[in-house]
């Protein structure tokens, strides 16, 4: 069975610093680490190499540096890593993006299977993996939350607002999945001497068959025009210590007048 | 038609028009009367149970609905493909759908399929006056900033709205449009993906998103059991109970219950936040609340700056007095 696995460097922090002056992201002296959802990912992969044999191979788009996150999963026991890196990539919306990995997909399969993380922690949005999925004209599923071999496929359970819906997908498709389904392992000293000695070929835009204008800024549908500061606030009615026994009948107040009570 | 077209999504859950179709129906009603566009809400189901007039009534021009019995369950092979078949022949500009997991997961496949963009999880919509085209804000970068995003060129301009974050608007008594039953080449509700079954969740009945009064607490409530406290004044009010995201992780509630920008957005006409400081991605889920009341011990919190009823203090001491009363005022009646 062989199975790609799309991962993505991100930030490593939950406080993201912010420039104030241009409201982006401070990356400078900032830890990376890989996406938490595609490291589930990457496990399911590798759970599904043990059962069934195979081979996994772990897939990135993004600057040179990414290759610290390949190797990552290399040393989680990964067989091969790919690293798409090249200027024309840079500003690539969530369209753009899911191109220039169809692509990669299709130059190092064919693959049985395609595993994403549902979604990324910088980016937020969750689309890479349908996009991805569409433009190579897969069958696909999200939100999964477990998973195992079928008869020609794969059944899923997809958590979803008002229950678990259950799914079969035949090969070759592609899921994106949730914190749920399993817990990711430690790279071990063996995967990781494994890891320094597997070369990761870098590829251009010119090694995956795309052309400058599908990628980057120019090949993205999307364009952000402004970036703001949210400014919430309400005029606040503040209770102390003191006064919490008065705070309390204020509420109770409200509550009736807004007929909650 | 004449003049811009704005297409909704709307969302069939159960046989039910989903109540965030309402709610985008109405945005869209109000973006396509600034430039003097039209408004249709697509519904696809295995058939309903509401009457999709209920759409017109609600800022619709007209309804398109498509049954079939592959859709009585989402089907996101079936969808997008259906979808793509209608957009494609109606050619809107616009095209709103639910950031709920259905919407979530066809969307950005049917964007694809499309050749456009599609902005994700958009908390502000209109439009621009010089460009006439869709603005599309969401929250960006862990929810510190807000982006303005925009489909310059491709169309349609897509995006994706949290249910909740658009008040549905009042229905009229009555309404013209028409509801319509657009003819689908068979073959494309032939789906690849079978779906096997459906267990209703413990939590799936009491969706915090429905509620009037949510009960939230955070890593101030130091331990699972401190959750009793929320729950019995939650009760007590007709509401449920909501999370921080440190207290979903520590496991003391479950994920449906978090609140925030990576969980649910609540609009509740009462939010109770007890133990939580207040970041910007809580507040992300939680600040278009009717009236937002805050327990916190530290008087700089940032979550008294959105309340519009403070109490300072330490909340185990707060909580069970204030449940007491509302017990008592209660009880009274
Ligand atoms: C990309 C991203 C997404 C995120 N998504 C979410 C999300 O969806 N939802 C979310 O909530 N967070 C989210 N976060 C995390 C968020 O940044 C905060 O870390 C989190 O909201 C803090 O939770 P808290 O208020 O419960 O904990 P804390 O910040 O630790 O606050 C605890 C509060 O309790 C008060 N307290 C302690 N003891 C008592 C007591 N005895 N009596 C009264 N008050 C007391 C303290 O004064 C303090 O203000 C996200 C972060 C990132 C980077
Ligand atoms: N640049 C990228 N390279 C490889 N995979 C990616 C990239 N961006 C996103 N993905 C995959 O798509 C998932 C969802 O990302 P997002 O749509 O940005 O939230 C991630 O968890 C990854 O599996």
């Amino acid at each position: 069975m062989k199975i790609a696995v799309l991962i993505k460097q991100v930030p490593d922090s939950d406080d993201v610093r912010m420039d104030p002056e241009t409201g982006t992201m401070v990356r400078e002296g900032m830890g990376a680490i890989v996406n938490p959802l595609d490291l589930n990912a990457l496990q399911a992969a590798l759970d599904l190499r043990s059962a069934a044999g195979g081979e996994v191979t772990v897939i990135t788009m993004g600057p040179p540096r990414a290759h610290e996150a390949l190797r990552e999963c290399l040393s989680m026991g990964a067989d091969r890593g790919m690293l798409l890196t090249d200027r024309a990539f840079a500003g690539s919306d969530t369209w753009a993006t899911a191109k220039v990995l169809a692509a990669a997909v299709k130059k190092a399969g064919p693959f049985d299977l395609v595993l994403a993380g549902e979604k990324a922690t910088d980016g937020e949005t969750g689309q890479v993996g349908p996009e991805t999925a569409a433009l190579l004209g897969m069958p696909f599923s999200t939100y999964v939350s477990a998973l195992s071999l079928a008869d020609g496929g794969v059944e899923v359970a997809r958590t979803v607002e008002e229950g678990i819906q259950r799914q079969f997908l035949p090969f070759p498709c592609l899921l994106t999945v949730l914190h749920a389904l399993n817990e990711p392992s430690m790279p071990t000293l063996a995967g990781k001497k494994r890891a320094r000695r597997t070369e990761i070929p870098l590829e251009g835009i010119a090694s995956i068959g795309i052309s400058p204008e599908e990628t980057g800024l120019g090949g993205s549908a999307t364009r952000v025009v402004k970036i703001s500061y949210p400014t919430i606030s309400r005029t606040t009615e503040m209770f102390d210590e003191k006064r919490i026994d008065e705070g309390i009948e204020r509420l109770v107040a409200v509550l009736r007048d807004m007929a909650v009570i | 038609m004449t003049g811009k077209q704005f297409f909704v999504l709307g969302e069939v859950r159960d046989r039910h028009i989903h109540s965030v179709t309402f709610e985008l129906t109405g945005k869209a009603r109000e973006l396509a009367d600034t430039c003097g566009g039209t408004v249709t809400a697509v519904l696809l189901s295995g058939g309903l149970d509401d009457d999709p007039e209920t759409l017109l009534r609600s800022g619709a021009d007209r309804v398109m609905t498509v049954e079939h019995p592959v859709l009585s369950m989402y089907n996101q092979d079936a969808e997008v493909k259906v979808l793509a078949h209608l957009l494609r022949r109606e050619t809107p500009d616009v095209v709103l759908a639910p950031a709920t997991t259905s919407g979530r997961t066809t969307l950005p496949a049917l964007a694809a399929e499309l050749e456009t963009g599609l902005t994700a999880d958009c908390t502000g919509l209109e439009m621009d006056p010089e460009t006439g085209l869709l603005l599309q804000t969401r929250p960006a970068i862990g929810g510190n900033v807000m982006a303005t995003i925009k489909t310059p060129v491709r169309r349609p301009q897509m995006a994706t709205v949290r249910p909740r974050t658009f008040r549905a608007p009042d229905r009229k008594a009555a309404a013209g449009g028409a509801v319509i039953r657009p003819e689908i080449p068979p073959e494309l509700f032939v789906s690849r993906v079978v779906n096997l079954g459906f267990e209703r969740g413990e939590d799936g009945g009491s969706n915090i998103q429905d509620l009037d009064v949510v009960v939230s607490g955070g890593k101030g409530l130091k331990r699972p059991e401190s959750f009793r406290i929320l729950e019995e004044l939650a009760a007590l009010l007709g509401g449920g109970v909501g999370a921080s995201r440190p207290a979903v992780e520590a496991k003391w509630m479950g994920y449906p219950h978090q609140v925030g920008l990576s969980g649910k957005v609540v609009a509740p006409k009462v939010y109770i936040a007890a133990g939580i400081s207040g970041a910007v991605q809580h507040l992300a889920g939680m600040q278009t609340a009717g009236f937002v009341v805050a327990v916190n011990r530290d008087p700089d919190a940032s979550i008294f700056r959105v309340a519009d009823l403070g109490l300072c203090g330490d909340l185990f001491d707060i909580l069970p007095r204030l449940t007491e009363r509302i017990r008592k005022e209660v009880g009274a009646e």
